[in-house]
């Protein structure tokens, strides 16, 4: 409606009344928000590099692996289980979590791609399997952190002769203390973000099926909460590529 | 734009779908599936190495640019919002550089305690 005269009327962009950006506000601030959060990742993840590099790489071949104190562990050793058998199959969990997470993401933006033509059915519709995609996700999640606190039945013998199986945050089986300190850190820290974005989701899937939306005139708020979201795949993207693959 | 707040009767208007928009979402979407699958092979077919970790880095940038720019919409939006999202990044990279070197660091002095 005004944007025409936003254009032709510069000296005036900043003097408020108008969006000099082009967003609203609620946008604008979740953009920020979505910054900061990048940069509190981006802490976590890089310390992982940081406590990485200080220690030995595993120089021998992939085959002949096993864990050890004495270097930091090949991920796709220690990420090896998928449901219902023992075979292992190394990453192949962590890839299919992905896969949810981007398929989460596209019924993301089909929901607010509906709200932008004001469609309710839709949204609704988008909205309830992005949360379903979120839950699988965080259930798998669950899954892996289970395997992974719980461990092998052989286990491995710490200096002091105890047999350590699994993991938490003062020792593990797998690798150097800090290896599943920072799995816990960065997986939880990110876990945590889904979890929080579901129940938004849940806020704004319910907002849309008793209208309020409607009354209000857009569906502002789903795109709002879509940036979120995205962001939550987009960070996942970085842990699949710097904590599982790398 | 203003939306006349009768409670009895919400009648927003209700567009049709645009199937070219629908097509580039799920484009999109297997874009970023193929380059996950691809870093799947190649973690397992290329041994471990600057080479396999700059190619995960790459794709992994790529992805980025697909989901901040497709799915995050910020491709479209304004030059200053664009900017004002993608400077401060920089700073991240600093933090990379950085630490990374110090995590070299503490490795060659605790190899020389250790001797």
């Amino acid at each position: 409606m005004a944007t025409a005269a936003i254009d032709n009327n510069d000296k005036n962009l900043w003097a408020g009344g108008v969006e000099p950006m082009k967003v609203s506000y609620g946008k604008l601030m979740m953009w920020f928000f979505l910054l900061s959060d990048a940069l509190s990742f981006s802490g976590l993840l890089i310390t992982y590099g940081l406590i990485r590099f200080s220690h030995h790489a595993y120089s021998g071949l992939v085959g002949d692996f096993i864990f050890s104190d004495q270097y930091w562990p090949l991920p796709e050793k220690v990420f090896t289980h998928i449901p219902f058998t023992h075979t292992p199959f190394p990453l192949v969990f962590v890839g299919i979590m992905t896969f949810i997470l981007i398929m989460s993401s596209v019924t993301m933006v089909l929901a607010v791609e509906a709200g932008h033509r004001n469609d309710k059915q839709d949204v609704q519709k988008w909205m309830l399997w992005t949360i379903l995609g979120g839950m699988a996700f965080i259930g798998c999640q669950a899954w892996e952190w289970t395997i992974f606190i719980i461990g092998s039945e052989e286990g491995r013998m710490l200096y002091d002769g105890s047999i350590m199986h699994g993991a938490n945050l003062k020792a593990n089986e797998y690798g150097p203390v800090p290896f599943a300190d920072l799995f816990f850190f960065i997986t939880g820290f990110h876990g945590t973000h889904v979890t929080s974005g579901i129940i938004i989701n849940i806020f704004v899937f319910y907002n849309t099926a008793v209208g309020t939306y409607e009354k209000v005139g857009h569906y502002e708020m789903v795109e709002k909460v879509g940036l979120y979201w995205h962001f939550v795949d987009l960070v996942w993207v970085f842990v699949f590529t710097f904590f599982y693959l790398v | 734009m203003s939306h006349a707040h009768h409670d009895s009767a919400p009648s927003l208007h209700v567009h049709p779908k645009d199937p070219a928009k629908i097509r580039k979402v799920w484009m999109t979407a297997g874009i970023l599936a193929f380059l996950t699958a691809i870093e799947f092979v190649c973690a397992f077919k290329l041994d471990r190495g600057p080479f396999l970790t700059s190619i995960f880095v790459f794709l992994t940038f790529v992805k980025t640019f697909y989901i901040v720019g497709e799915f995050m919409h910020l491709k479209y939006e304004r030059k200053m919002l664009i900017w004002s999202i993608v400077l401060p990044v920089m700073f991240i990279i600093w933090l990379i550089l950085a630490l990374l070197m110090e995590g070299g660091y503490i490795f060659v002095e605790r190899a020389s305690v250790n001797i």
